[in-house]
């Protein structure tokens, strides 16, 4: 099947961002004290489960990023391929079943038939009132009421199995890896990992990661002849709509904070740095930009840019971009909105920092202004902008909820936590009740939001130097020897501190006339 | 006289990082009734961790491991948290090292009291007032029965250390723990709440241990001494003893390294080495790796106490008489160093001339920032530094000597007057001039640990200054090497030599060295640029003794060889006295005495500087001769008073005091102080004011 790939405006930015972050992490690699303080992010065994299922969940993002259009059937005049106006993602191919298997209407979960009664015309043309059959949903089983619970339990049972087979693979691979690198025997690895006793916290990412499996595989299992969370009322598999939802939210979670960081970086530092005026307006303008309601304001831009997109529908090829555009600038609006916090924070640090003796000692040098906000000040406000940036991180996925249900958030044809809530008010108003979108919804939400914060919380922890988290291996050799090597260097530096009277004249020629 | 506090054998260790910290390492002592027992030791040796255990304050990582603390022959530590509560307070109560940390800005000085009482008292509201100002009264806070409704904030420093006095005197404790009571304050105020403590002491017949690094407050205050290092008490004895004869290598390496008048030709006795880490396991003596009497013996046996005369013990192999295997050295002589030769030339062409400096700080108000006021930090100095010579400025906390420090660089701008250096002005200078200005003269700040990026470098740190005012490499080194920046990696390890660090260094972070050790990154950082005047702000003043002296050689040694002017701002008299050629004392923004180091040390005329002469606390085998104490604390630079600055407090007071400040007396041709005291008409300027 050929294709043609779209690149939208959301996605050259998550990509842009994937470059960033990759950039980083080869920067920091590099260099001892950097990464030393990564490395004791990597000691805390909730912060590690956590990361684990930010990447289940950053991967299903990721997947969900890369878009195509397919090219269709049939071909144009000239014998090009005409390729379909719909945008599918890599996950929308990965999940066809789900994608594809469209209901009439509501459904439960693992449900056979409809949620709701309706009137179905018998074969010798009376009509009667029932729960028809789903037309995906269960459809293989010949006598539902008997075959539906045993039917299920094998699934189940099957899809257990084969999460937990994979994880055992994972598992092996892991310790294979293990023994590879540290020249020891793989089943030393394998004790060391369950005695807990290796630097990174194995036993929890692999705990974590068993859970991770079994679910996936269960899913898996069912998700082909059922619906696991049911059917929306358009008759849409929830667990593929709640699959969908996590691009949107890591969107605006990551991009927002993008958007947002140059403000607050500059607006808060040149504030703290310079002061007088400067502050003055600075100041000024996010404490009125702070008292606006934000709401008002974001409902305001995102009204101002549909009514533009929907006068200008020549720009747009697809309804795809069409959407995607209007959550850039909801991405942009809550950026704007949201610099406020950070930058008092940031302000606040720099006024601190500027009176220290080493930025003193700078002006001492004649060092020009912005070479000191660039060394001195913003390497030691980063780790103030990268605990702010996680813990805005989940605010925001529940910010883009909010906004949603206000009607604000994002287009109605985009999948969105948001939307599904938003739908969710009319479903919980039914007799009987229609509540599982609002469960996978909030289920989702929750794990992503949790994990993001308990591993900020590790971030936060590894990072303030005040709090020392270090636990050190006493067969990690390295510790031991830079202690010895300092105290060498001081007694080097002691002895020598008395030929230093007769070395000195050797740096004479260094002085100028 | 009973013993009072028995300590046997006490460990403490601290469970912070990998290994285990063993802070205190099987520590002995005894104090009696009414005596004050010093615990003398560097920073990081468990002095601190010893009162805690004895407290049993310890911080949640502290576990007392084995030992006993007898206190009027009870096991305090068997007992249980409670009756610990009764005994902390009651028994023993402690003084902290900062006052300002250790009163609870939200309660009146009063209710802080009164918790104490009512902890321990059973007393109606009524006496308890009573009890209260009585305390107030006994430590000498002016104007009790008001002040004791106010909180601390209101109170001055010395004020508030007096408030934590009245405090852990209220339950009549028979033990008083002071961690560093003077630390914090001026040396006027020390002697004023040392002197306090003395008298208490005299009236109530209580014990003191009193924890200090400073053998100036030892000797004024202790009846014992006992020296600290590294977790245990190598030596103990009277202080009469200790001052004359001191035994074990460490005390007479400390007495060696104190900068004194009569060193000032030579270069100070260095201990080598900094304190070693807790953590580490000893085989030997503790000190045998800094001592220079150190056998190979002293590196594998523990040394055991010796006894070398009454009341006079010592933990060294030196003194071990059973033992013929100790290779006996003489010990009279500690080895000083290399003495540095008499200054070559004395060129007295002012390289930096400061006239009538002032710097004012608004106060602001309200909405509109209106300014209601000045603080008046420099109010007119002047100032003189010839090549190759050194000028210290004297004065107490707050007294405006760092604002002049940094004014004459214009990090701080002049309010007024001028600052000529090789006779340009640098006031009102452009911001590019004054840069290709900034590398004749350089800062050294007083905080080690806050004057380096903790972010940079070695390499970076000292690079920076030549990148930023573009220093050149002379042509010698660019012919040998084409990359102007490996020329510079050359100049960093030729700087890193000279401040006597290996070239290795300059790869690592500043937090992988000691406080001594970045004091030298930022000398060198400063000689990066060749300044021809370092100015110095109180370079030493928060390292120990053993390693100001190394950073008072390194600076000796580089005025000689390399002619730089220093201009030193301090509180401490004895390093004056070291290094200064000249000595300005300043009170409250101005000048109040400026004369040739022998004159003013010899002779000082303006009252302040007797007073703060006499109140260094000095090293003497004998009593001390009276002092002259000041009342009360240094005034607001906000509103200072009428006339002479000094006469609030000053012994000397005349009306004429009241009215308009003094001008200026010639003592000498060199010698000027500003005082009534003296003849004003050799002041040819008097009349025209």
């Amino acid at each position: 099947m050929s294709f043609k790939p779209v690149i939208l405006w959301t996605d050259a930015l998550i990509f842009l961002l994937v470059v960033i972050v990759l950039a980083f992490i080869w920067y920091v690699r590099d260099d001892e004290h950097l990464t030393a303080p990564w490395r004791r992010v990597g000691h805390s065994a909730s912060g590690m489960s956590a990361l684990t299922v930010l990447l289940v969940f950053i991967t299903i993002g990721l997947l969900d990023t890369l878009h195509f259009r397919p090219a269709l059937e049939h071909k144009n005049l000239q014998g090009e391929a005409v390729y379909s106006v719909e945008v599918l993602s890599v996950l929308d191919v990965l999940v066809t079943p789900l994608r594809t298997h469209v209901e009439k209407t509501y459904s439960a979960p693992l449900a056979t038939h409809l949620y709701a009664k309706e009137t179905i015309e018998m074969p010798d043309g009376s009509k009667i009132r029932a729960f028809s059959r789903l037309e995906f949903g269960g459809a293989h089983l010949q006598n539902p009421e008997t075959e539906h619970l045993p039917d299920i339990g094998w699934r189940a049972a099957l899809g257990f199995a084969l999460g937990l087979f994979v994880w055992c693979i994972l598992h092996v691979a892991l310790c294979f890896i293990m023994a590879h690198r540290s020249g020891r025997r793989v089943a030393r690895c394998f004790q060391s990992v369950w005695q807990r006793s290796t630097e990174i916290p194995w036993y929890a990412i692999l705990i974590t990661l068993a859970v991770i499996s079994v679910f996936i595989g269960i899913l898996s299992m069912l998700s082909t002849h059922y619906h696991v969370l049911g059917t929306d009322k358009v008759g849409q598999d929830v667990l593929y709509l709640s699959l969908k939802s996590i691009r949107i939210a890591l969107i605006i979670g990551t991009l927002t904070t993008l958007i947002m960081l140059p403000f607050a970086l500059l607006l808060g530092i040149t504030a703290g740095y310079f002061r007088g005026w400067i502050d003055d307006v600075i100041q000024y303008i996010y404490t009125t930009l702070s008292s606006i309601p934000s709401v008002l304001l974001i409902a305001a831009t995102v009204l101002m840019m549909q009514v533009y997109i929907e006068t200008h529908p020549e720009l747009f090829e697809t309804i795809a971009a069409r959407a995607d555009l209007r959550l850039l600038f909801l991405c942009v609006i809550l950026g704007i909105t949201s610099w406020t916090s950070l930058c008092r924070l940031l302000r606040g640090e720099t006024l601190k920092l500027r009176e220290m003796e080493y930025i003193q000692a700078a002006h001492a040098f004649g060092v020009s202004h912005w070479r000191i906000i660039s060394r001195h000040i913003l390497p030691n406000v980063m780790y103030i902008v990268l605990i702010a940036t996680v813990m805005d991180f989940s605010g925001l996925v529940l910010a883009e909820a909010v906004l949603s249900y206000v009607g604000v958030g994002v287009d109605p044809s985009m999948i969105s936590f948001g939307t599904m809530i938003n739908a969710a008010r009319m479903e919980m108003a039914r007799e009987p009740m229609v509540w599982w979108s609002l469960l996978a919804a909030f289920g989702f939400m929750l794990t992503l939001v949790l994990s993001a914060n308990l591993f900020a919380d590790a971030v936060q922890k590894a990072l303030d130097p005040r709090v020392r988290t270090f636990t050190q291996n006493n067969d990690d050799p390295g510790a031991d020897d830079n202690s010895n090597f300092t105290i060498t260097t001081a007694h080097a530096a002691a002895k020598s501190a008395v030929p230093s009277l007769t070395s000195a004249p050797d740096i004479k020629p260094t002085r100028q006339p | 006289m009973s013993v009072l506090l028995e300590v046997d054998h006490l460990k403490t260790i601290l469970h912070t990082g990998d290994s285990p910290v063993r802070a205190v390492d099987g520590l002995s002592l005894k104090i009696r009734k009414g005596e004050t027992f010093a615990l003398l030791g560097e920073s990081g040796c468990g002095k601190s961790m010893t009162a805690l255990s004895i407290m049993r304050l310890l911080p949640d990582s502290g576990e007392i491991q084995s030992g006993t603390i007898k206190l009027n022959g009870t096991d305090i530590l068997q007992l249980p948290e409670a009756s610990m509560r009764q005994i902390r307070g009651k028994l023993i109560s402690m003084i902290f090292q900062e006052p300002m940390l250790n009163l609870n800005p939200v309660m009146t000085i009063a209710e802080q009291i009164n918790e104490v009482l009512r902890h321990h008292f059973k007393l109606d509201k009524k006496t308890a007032q009573n009890r209260i100002l009585e305390l107030l009264n006994q430590v000498g806070i002016p104007d009790a029965s008001q002040r004791m409704h106010e909180y601390s904030f209101q109170f001055s420093g010395g004020m508030k250390q007096r408030a934590m006095i009245a405090m852990a005197l209220a339950g009549n404790p028979e033990l008083l723990v002071a961690d560093e009571p003077t630390t914090a304050l001026d040396v006027t105020i020390q002697a004023q709440v040392l002197d306090l403590m003395r008298q208490i002491q005299q009236q109530q017949q209580m014990a003191i241990l009193l924890i200090t690094h400073d053998l100036g407050v030892v000797s004024e205050m202790a009846h014992q001494v006992a020296v600290m290092y590294a977790g245990e008490i190598v030596e103990q004895t009277s202080r009469e003893n200790f001052f004359s004869q001191p035994a074990h290598p460490y005390s007479r390496q400390l007495f060696a390294s104190l900068p004194e008048k009569q060193k000032r030709d030579q270069a100070l006795a260095v201990i080598s080495g900094t304190v070693p880490s807790l953590a580490r396991k000893f085989t030997g003596c503790r000190f045998a790796d800094r001592c220079n009497h150190a056998t190979a013996y002293c590196h594998e046996h523990v040394p055991q106490w010796h006894t070398i005369a009454a009341n006079h013990k010592v933990r060294c192999h030196l003194y071990d008489t059973a033992a013929e295997w100790v290779e006996k050295k003489p010990l009279s002589e500690i080895t000083t160093g290399n003495t540095t030769t008499a200054k070559p030339h004395r060129i007295d062409k002012p390289l930096l001339q400061v006239t009538d400096l002032k710097v004012h700080f608004p106060i602001r108000k309200g909405f509109f920032k209106r300014i209601v006021g000045q603080v008046m930090a420099v109010d007119g100095v002047s100032l003189k530094i010839s090549e190759g010579k050194t000028l210290a400025l004297v004065g107490e906390s707050g007294c405006g000597k760092t604002t002049v420090g940094k004014s004459i660089l214009q990090l701080i701008e002049p309010t007024a007057g001028s600052v000529r250096y090789n006779d340009h002005e640098l006031v009102d200078m452009q911001r590019q001039q004054l840069r290709q200005m900034r590398a004749q003269f350089q800062f050294v700040f007083q905080d080690p640990y806050s004057s380096l990026n903790p972010r940079m470098r070695i390499i970076d740190i000292i690079q920076e200054g030549m990148d930023a005012l573009n220093i050149q490499i002379p042509a010698s080194d660019i012919q040998a090497t084409p990359l102007p920046s490996y020329s510079h990696v050359k100049a960093v390890d030729a700087l890193l030599e000279c401040v006597g660090l290996p070239k290795e260094t300059k790869w690592r972070y500043p937090h992988e060295f000691s406080g001594g050790q970045r004091q030298r990154i930022a000398i060198a950082r400063a000689l990066a640029v060749n300044p021809r005047l370092l100015i110095c702000d109180e370079p030493t003043s928060a390292l120990d003794v053993s390693v100001q002296a190394q950073i008072l050689n390194l600076l000796k040694s580089l005025q000689s060889d390399l002619g730089l002017a220093y201009l030193f701002i301090t509180h401490n008299i004895a390093v004056v006295e070291y290094l200064a050629d000249e000595i300005a004392v300043m009170y409250l923004g101005r000048i109040v005495e400026h004369g040739h180091i022998d004159e003013v040390i010899a002779n000082p005329r303006h009252p302040y500087t007797q007073a703060l002469l006499s109140a260094v606390p000095h090293i003497t085998k004998e009593s001390r001769p009276d002092m002259i104490k000041l009342k009360g604390d240094l005034p607001s630079p906000a509103s200072p008073p009428a006339g002479c600055h000094f006469h609030p407090r000053c012994p000397h007071a005349m009306p004429v005091c009241r009215q308009s400040y003094p001008q200026a007396s010639a003592i000498s041709p060199t010698h000027i102080t500003h005082c009534y005291l003296y003849s004003q008409e050799h002041c040819s300027t008097h009349h025209e004011h």
